[in-house]
């Protein structure tokens, strides 16, 4: 963590907006103002309900979402309207994982072929790649034998773990996560956190990890980027806005994730209560004054 | 009575927690385990063997005439006869079989060579390409195919081959528009993102991971385009427009059909060549098509013997409102009083391969009125599949290998029943065992108001009428706490969020007044601050009507929020069960303590969470 180097990922202002399929219609605003930054071996992670234009914004750096206004730097380098070909060199530093293990591994491809494909992009032999794919199996704790089997004979967690195999294959700087554990059970998310963390600490690898639980983005971040209607509303280090939130709509967040005991559960249910008791007279106020 | 528990008891497996696998058999396997699969291939690939090796096979050149023997009935030389000119049938007909084939493989390679490239390139780009080709596409198939074939050979002459490339080309369509279809279909595929992520060129990602896609598609329809283009050459030969200097089945039939009347088996031969590969290629797109198909026809188990413990095979009906000695068998005694008591369930599903593979095993727990009960495991625990047989909800092809469920002191599953009674189930489903589901926005019909689909089921369930219905549903729809009741009322589905979407299933669980709520993970499609108010919902609506919830989850925190006792299930078996505060602060089971032991909340961040403790790879 060592953000008063130049930063590995800085996007400013980014605005992204769809083409609205109506004629003439206004285009539709996915995010607005985005201004973030990723040091390297950093992990940012990205909070926010669904539609809060999280996912967006991690397709908008891996080059999957239109970049309307606004700038993303990678290394350096203006990567907002990057070609495929500038694409390519760029997948050797900036990779991704998906949420759905199910629909991010093509089912007719075997295991090896899947890891060898960003490899074989590069230029990399097929001898080469083949004992650097042995690496990647070793690496995600997957057994040797996975190089001839199908995706659809893993299980959830087991495929998560190619995936990320894949993304580690060009040893990448920055690795986009988006929502990598939520469809996990929770003892094998557990084991795919610990895992992303063990990479971390052995290669130096950033994250930009998107999740809608407070609780897995308190794991495994080091600062932390509350996302609400396409806009960051707080930002700042983990420990802080996961704890002690300024914004009221993270309050809301913390205060709506039960915990698993009866009694601390029933304590906290009256804390969300009060508070958005709170936050309704504060608004009531707001518009009274107004 | 005592006969049906036997029952149970001989029914009981030996093996214990999910046993048995999933036995799935490969394409080319269950093709040929198919008889209208092997047959096909048999016909085809003899009629091939035999295209292939007619110089070798055919005695006579096919155009080699002796004009003293025209005619001829069958003998020792000319093993089928010969026709008017002398020729003999089974020479031709082996060169007919050559060209004919191969002409058929001609149209169908033109028709792909056009349509999947057109229509791989129009579905993964989409844009101005797809609009064009969809207006030539539009075109070609309005155009009246055997009109333009006539045309072309008016112009170009009677080659077989170019009426076969022209037939092609009218039938790319069919071709563009299935490629473009299963490609639209993957275009948005996460593995084709991550492609792109990978820097592949737009032609590898075609290449190596669409195209898989419409292959299997691409060899069903050529099977039936080589069919047809048969038929098309044969009736354009039949007509009298073929190539006379060449030998095809269509000739053979027009020569044959000119000599009805003085040997009709001229016109057997070819009609019968034509027949056997036509029907060969269908049945064989057909088998293909069931081989790929991942649902196996699995053969009917053969009742059990046992099941003759005809105490336990009720006549249906009245059972459910009274009670009759005769038709159900009573319940243990002092157990009426629960809502649910589930006894030493198991479920199954038969194999391929004759096994079951069982997926819930010897589970027993009970709900009373006013409780909540937490089903908790992982996927693949059996937690759902417990649930839905509760419901009778599981998938025809389940079983249910042991045990018995009862719903308010009668048997919905009395021992020894291999399946869910689904007359005695469906007085109660709606009615005093409802539902809320996992997907809301998948569990309403998007074709139907919200108002409409709450109020059916009150019409047909309480008997009321529309206007009362009506009257409720609103009401209902206040209480799950919408805003706007009137406005949801008349929305459609995809007009309101998610969050909504459930209050409004809630308000559909409950609008029947019913005694037990089954919810399977109710809460876990929605964002964690709207989780929050449908667990305040759930508890507040429980706690009014008094009704029995059996709760299933992956979320200690919900349970936390909302149970009273808790059922940990793993592998298909009930690992733990006890109260809330037992089970949360003081697990005994190794498996309950790992899984507690995987939640983040009060965990040091960065830490590793299991790692230390060495296990399998999840």
């Amino acid at each position: 963590m060592s953000t008063q180097n130049a930063p590995l990922l800085t996007v400013d202002n980014l605005v992204v907006e769809y083409p609205s399929k109506k004629f003439r219609a206004k285009p539709f605003r996915a995010l607005t103002d985005i201004n973030i930054t990723i040091g390297q071996g950093e992990t940012l992670g990205l909070v926010g309900e669904s539609g809060s234009g999280k996912t967006t914004l991690g397709r908008a750096v891996l080059g999957l979402a239109p970049v309307t206004a606004g700038k993303i730097t990678f290394e350096g380098k203006d990567i907002s309207h990057a070609t495929r070909k500038q694409r390519r060199t760029l997948s050797r530093d900036l990779q991704v994982v998906f949420q759905d293990p199910y629909t991010s591994l093509n089912p007719a491809l075997e295991i090896g072929d899947i890891l060898a494909e960003p490899l074989g992009v590069q230029g990399m032999s097929p001898a080469e790649a083949k004992k650097r794919v042995k690496e990647l199996l070793d690496q995600v704790g997957l057994p040797a034998d996975a190089l001839h089997r199908l995706p659809r004979e893993f299980s959830g967690g087991q495929r998560q773990r190619v995936a990320i195999a894949r993304a580690l294959a060009l040893s990448p700087k920055l690795i986009v996560c988006d929502e990598p554990v939520s469809a996990l059970d929770l003892s094998t998310q557990a084991r795919v956190l610990d895992l992303f963390l063990q990479i971390q600490k052995d290669t130096g690898v950033s994250y930009l990890f998107v999740s809608h639980d407070l609780d897995v983005v308190r794991h495994i971040s080091h600062r932390v980027a509350v996302m609400y209607h396409g806009e960051i509303v707080e930002q700042g280090p983990a420990e802080i806005v996961t704890r002690d939130p300024e914004h009221p709509y993270t309050q809301r967040l913390l205060l709506a994730s039960p915990v698993p005991d009866p009694d601390r559960q029933e304590q906290r249910r009256a804390d969300r209560h009060r508070l958005l008791e709170s936050q309704r007279h504060q608004i009531e106020q707001a518009g009274a004054l107004a | 009575m005592s006969d049906s528990v036997e029952t149970a008891a001989v029914a009981a497996p030996v093996a214990t927690g999910q046993s048995g696998t999933v036995v799935r058999s490969t394409v080319m396997r269950r093709l040929i385990r198919n008889p209208m699969g092997i047959a096909s291939l048999a016909i085809l690939g003899s009629i091939a063997l035999l295209a292939i090796f007619a110089p070798v096979l055919a005695p006579f050149e096919e155009n080699f005439a002796n004009i003293t023997k025209t005619l001829a009935p069958a003998d020792s030389v000319n093993i089928l006869g010969t026709d008017s000119a002398g020729r003999d049938t089974w020479s031709r007909l082996l060169f007919g079989a050559q060209l004919t084939l191969l002409s058929a493989l001609l149209c169908a390679g033109v028709a792909i060579a056009i349509g999947l490239p057109a229509g791989l390139i129009a579905g993964y780009y989409a844009g101005k390409f797809e609009a064009v080709s969809n207006w030539v596409v539009s075109i070609l198939m309005s155009l009246p195919g055997l009109i333009v074939l006539l045309t072309i050979r008016a112009a170009f002459g009677p080659s077989v081959w170019i009426s076969m490339i022209a037939f092609g080309v009218l039938i790319s369509p069919s071709y563009f528009r299935l490629t473009r279809t299963a490609v639209q279909s993957v275009r948005n595929e996460l593995y084709v993102d991550a492609a792109r992520v990978s820097g592949l060129s737009d032609w590898s990602i075609i290449a190596r991971h669409i195209f898989s896609v419409v292959r299997a598609p691409i060899i069903i329809q050529t099977a039936a385009i080589a069919g047809v283009a048969i038929a098309i050459q044969s009736g354009l030969e039949f007509l009298g427009l073929g190539d006379p200097t060449k030998a095809t089945w269509g000739v053979m039939l027009s020569e044959g059909f000119k000599n009805v009347y003085l040997t009709p088996t001229l016109l057997l031969w070819p009609a019968l060549a034509m027949a056997l590969t036509i029907g060969g290629l269908v049945l064989l797109g057909n088998a293909i098509r069931d081989a790929l198909e991942d649902g196996e026809k699995i053969k009917h188990r053969k009742k059990r013997a046992a099941s003759s413990a005809t105490g336990a095979r009720p006549t249906a009906g009245p059972a459910v409102a009274r009670p009759s000695r005769k038709s159900v068998a009573a319940v243990d005694a002092g157990t009426e009083h629960h809502l649910v008591k589930v006894t030493n369930l198991g479920v199954g599903y038969p194999q391929a391969d004759g096994t079951i593979k069982k997926v819930v095993d010897d589970v027993s727990f009970h709900v009373d009125r006013g409780e909540i009960l937490g089903i908790v495991g992982e996927s693949g625990s059996g937690k759902s599949q417990t649930a839905f047989s509760i419901l009778g909800l599981l998938p025809d092809n389940a079983r249910i290998v042991g045990g018995a469920i009862q719903f308010d002191g009668n048997y919905t599953v009395a021992p020894g029943d291999e399946r869910v009674n689904q007359a005695r189930l469906s007085k109660l489903r709606g009615k005093r065992i409802s539902y809320i589901p996992q997907e809301p926005m998948s569990n309403l019909d998007p074709a139907f108001t919200i108002g409409y689909q709450l109020v059916t089921p009150m019409v047909r369930v309480l008997g009321i009428s529309k206007e009362e219905a009506r009257r409720r549903a609103l009401k209902l729809l206040t209480d799950v706490g919408i805003a706007s009741p009137e406005r949801t009322f008349s929305a459609y589905p995809h007009e309101v969020s998610g969050g909504m979407a459930q209050r409004v299933l809630i308000a559909g669980a409950i609008s029947c007044e019913p005694d037990l709520v089954i919810a399977d993970e109710p809460t876990t499609a929605l964002d964690v601050t709207v989780q929050a108010d449908v667990l305040d919902l759930l508890r507040e609506l429980q706690q009014r009507l008094n009704i029995g919830v059996v709760l299933v989850t992956h979320n200690f925190g919900v349970v936390a929020d909302l149970c009273d006792r808790v059922a940990v299930m793993q592998n298909g078996r009930l690992v733990e069960e006890g109260s809330v505060r037992d089970i949360l602060r003081n697990p005994k089971e190794q498996y309950t303590r790992t899984l507690l032991a995987s939640m983040l909340e009060g965990k040091t961040p960065m830490s590793m969470l299991v790692s230390s403790q060495k296990e399998p790879v999840a």
